[in-house]
């Protein structure tokens, strides 16, 4: 019998098996935010140095501020920043810092930098950087103590999670994006159906997506429970990878690219489970609940609780729907909203923004709209080709490179009873602030949203 | 905190399935160091607490019978979503000692074991039937006991869990999960070797 992808990375990185089934596994990238700053705390409260400094990276995107022109956060913030500065340096630890242009959001710039690479087990302390297993790379969230012991010995204690495949065959209709799939996915298999599993995401749409589609689809991995999820490496991954300044280079490449073709799970290869859904039968997906499993077709009707036989299920429906101030039976496409965020380590890259300007461009924002791109890079990017000129004369706000509303970490949140419609990741109570309400989308829906003032169907735009 | 190993204490029902981490602490209380005054508050903030601080009289933790509670049975999923540890800070700091679900969060549920709290996985009808005792009888006891991995019903009913024996140990010996592995640098260093 074959091995999956996940049992080849897995293998590759065990250092020890150790007492009780849990094995300790080699971490070959750290990647650290502002977040972080308290495992640095501790580690030097117990006199302890990092192990691995040259793994290990750090920016600043979860505090800072995105507002146009780069504020000077409170002190609050500011001495976050400090900190995370001050131990980065302390510890000789590259850090994408404040005026750095490659400063972003942790799970944007680790590709953009050719710090992700296939093959790679990669952590950081935020639950998104599943992400980067979009590169065939094993990455996982980690919480702060595992972070403090990353830091200190560079591996991780670790049990081996079953596998679970998720197989989307076909094409996928125009006007869908990677953001429709994986909300299809998790509508499919539950915010909870990926607990305890290894995700690997295949079939020929997922093989037809770009690097940014496959990472839309990776990154909310943990929206379906799970802590990692993977699309085996290709051409495609490589060539988005070659040339990056951390990406290997000259001999190294080619001996990287053989290692690298070896990784796909074997045509043989037996995973724990398996689920299936169809390219063709994914339209326009919008959340209307406070879970991300709470998504359905831009075209269907608000749930009627009423209509749930289970009663626990019932009343939990019945309760997301007065949270989010939703009545039973209206459409969607009825549904009134008060602001739009474009963003987040889901959907701020160049595509994302590119999709989301195509829709803006020529016509005109009627409430808020925030663009806010992914990294001082992917903003450069988008300036040279004119995208923050259009979504400017389409009335939209155009910020900064961070985290932003999506987590409202920063103190950048939507208004008690707000509606926005945003490109993030989660749609949980008082994620986007307290009382705000989240609907989850694609990026051009989030700019259709933002120039008619209610969720709208882009097809139809 | 201390190791434990046996703890008999009032239980209070958690019934919403997927109780994220953002709901356990919102994340505008982030930026507050572990331990810092008034931690114990932060916990399910926002749905235990008014805008003027006031209680909601709803909330499970905020009815008298409940206000003790040192264990927590919640439904499918609790602790999903954000990787922030200060979800368990917040329950620690409340002094809660044990979390009961039929499924947790996998890295809430890694972040529980880091910091002394104990995570019990049982079946769902099993814990469903647990909440819905101690509705019934609100202040009612759960003995949690670690050694014999076993959770005893408020009428005597006494169930077993599954424990990683490696999460038992450091659980039961309170050990620093970092110096165990710094014990581990011959074969770290080898690898390392290997690799290079």
């Amino acid at each position: 019998m074959g091995s999956t992808m996940f049992e080849k990375i897995w293998a590759r990185h065990v250092v020890a098996e150790g007492p009780g089934g849990q094995t300790l596994l080699y971490v070959d990238r750290h990647l650290l935010h502002e977040g972080s700053t308290a495992a640095f705390v501790r580690l030097a409260r117990s006199g302890r140095r990092v192990r691995r400094p040259d793994l290990s990276f750090a920016t600043a995107d979860h505090y800072v501020l995105t507002s146009p022109g780069a504020p000077a956060p409170d002190a609050e913030i500011g001495s976050m920043v400090a900190s995370l500065t001050a131990h980065t340096a302390q510890q000789g630890i590259v850090f994408f810092g404040q005026g750095d242009v490659r400063r972003g959001i942790v799970h944007v710039i680790g590709p953009e930098q050719g710090l992700t690479l296939p093959g790679m087990l990669l952590v950081c302390g935020d639950s998104h950087t599943a992400t980067h297993g979009a590169f065939g790379a094993l990455a996982f969230g980690i919480g702060s103590s595992e972070v403090e012991h990353v830091l200190a010995t560079q591996t991780l204690w670790q049990r081996k999670p079953k596998t679970l495949r998720v197989t989307v065959e076909g094409r996928l209709a125009a006007g869908v994006a990677a953001k429709d799939v994986i909300l299809a996915i998790i509508a499919t298999i539950g915010a909870g159906g990926g607990v305890g599993h290894a995700i690997e995401y295949a079939g020929s749409a997922i093989r037809a997506m770009s690097m940014a589609e496959r990472m839309t689809v990776c990154n909310m991995s943990i929206e379906a429970g799970a802590r990692c999820g993977m699309v085996a490496p290709d051409e495609a991954t490589f060539a988005y990878v070659q040339g990056r300044p951390f990406a290997p280079a000259g001999d190294a490449w080619a001996q990287a690219l053989a290692r690298w073709r070896w990784l796909p799970s074997d045509p043989d290869a037996v995973f724990d489970r398996e689920a299936r859904l169809d390219a063709a039968d994914i339209a326009p997906t919008v959340t209307w609940g406070t879970s991300p499993q709470d998504a359905l077709p831009i075209t269907e009707r608000v749930p009627d609780p009423a209509a749930v036989a289970d009663p626990v299920r019932r009343e939990s429906l019945a309760r997301a729907l007065a949270y989010m101030g939703l009545a039973a039976g209206v459409p969607l496409t009825d549904v009134k909203v008060d602001r739009a965020f474009i963003g987040s380590c889901t959907n701020s890259r160049l595509d994302d923004l590119r999709a989301a300007a195509t829709v803006a461009k020529g016509r005109r924002a009627v409430v808020p709209a925030w663009v806010v791109p992914g990294s001082g890079l992917v903003k450069q990017a988008a300036e040279a080709e004119g995208l923050d000129r259009i979504f400017l004369a389409a009335g939209f706000e155009w910020r900064e490179a961070g985290c932003s509303m999506c987590v409202g970490m920063n103190g950048e949140t939507a208004r008690a009873g707000e509606r926005v419609a945003s490109t993030s990741n989660r749609n949980f109570e008082g994620r986007q602030g307290k009382g705000a309400r989240t609907h989850l989308m694609s990026p051009a829906m989030a700019a259709a949203a933002a120039v008619t003032g209610r969720l709208t169907d882009v097809r139809r735009l | 905190m201390g190791p434990f190993t046996r703890i008999t204490a009032i239980a209070a029902p958690i019934d919403w399935p997927n109780v994220d981490t953002d709901r356990i602490i919102p994340a505008r209380f982030l930026r507050k160091p572990q331990g810092s005054p008034g931690y114990d508050r932060f916990l399910f903030h926002d749905v235990r607490f008014e805008a003027d601080g006031a209680e909601k009289p709803e909330f499970v933790l905020n009815q008298p019978a409940f206000r003790g509670a040192r264990i927590l049975v919640a439904a499918d999923n609790f602790g999903c979503g954000s990787s922030r540890e200060a979800a368990v800070w917040a329950l620690a700091a409340y002094g809660v000692r044990v979390v009961i679900a039929p499924s947790l969060g996998d890295i809430f549920h890694q972040n529980c074991f880091k910091n002394g709290l104990l995570a019990a996985i049982l079946p769902g009808d099993v814990v469903a039937g647990l909440r819905g005792a101690l509705r019934a009888r609100p202040g009612s006891t759960l003995a949690v006991d670690l050694d014999s991995q076993t959770v005893t019903a408020p009428e005597g009913a006494v169930h077993r869990f599954e424990l990683d024996p490696f999460r038992k140990q450091m659980l039961l010996s309170g050990q620093d999960e970092i110096a165990l592995t710094l014990g581990y640098e011959a074969q770290i260093a080898e690898f390392e070797a290997r690799r290079a």
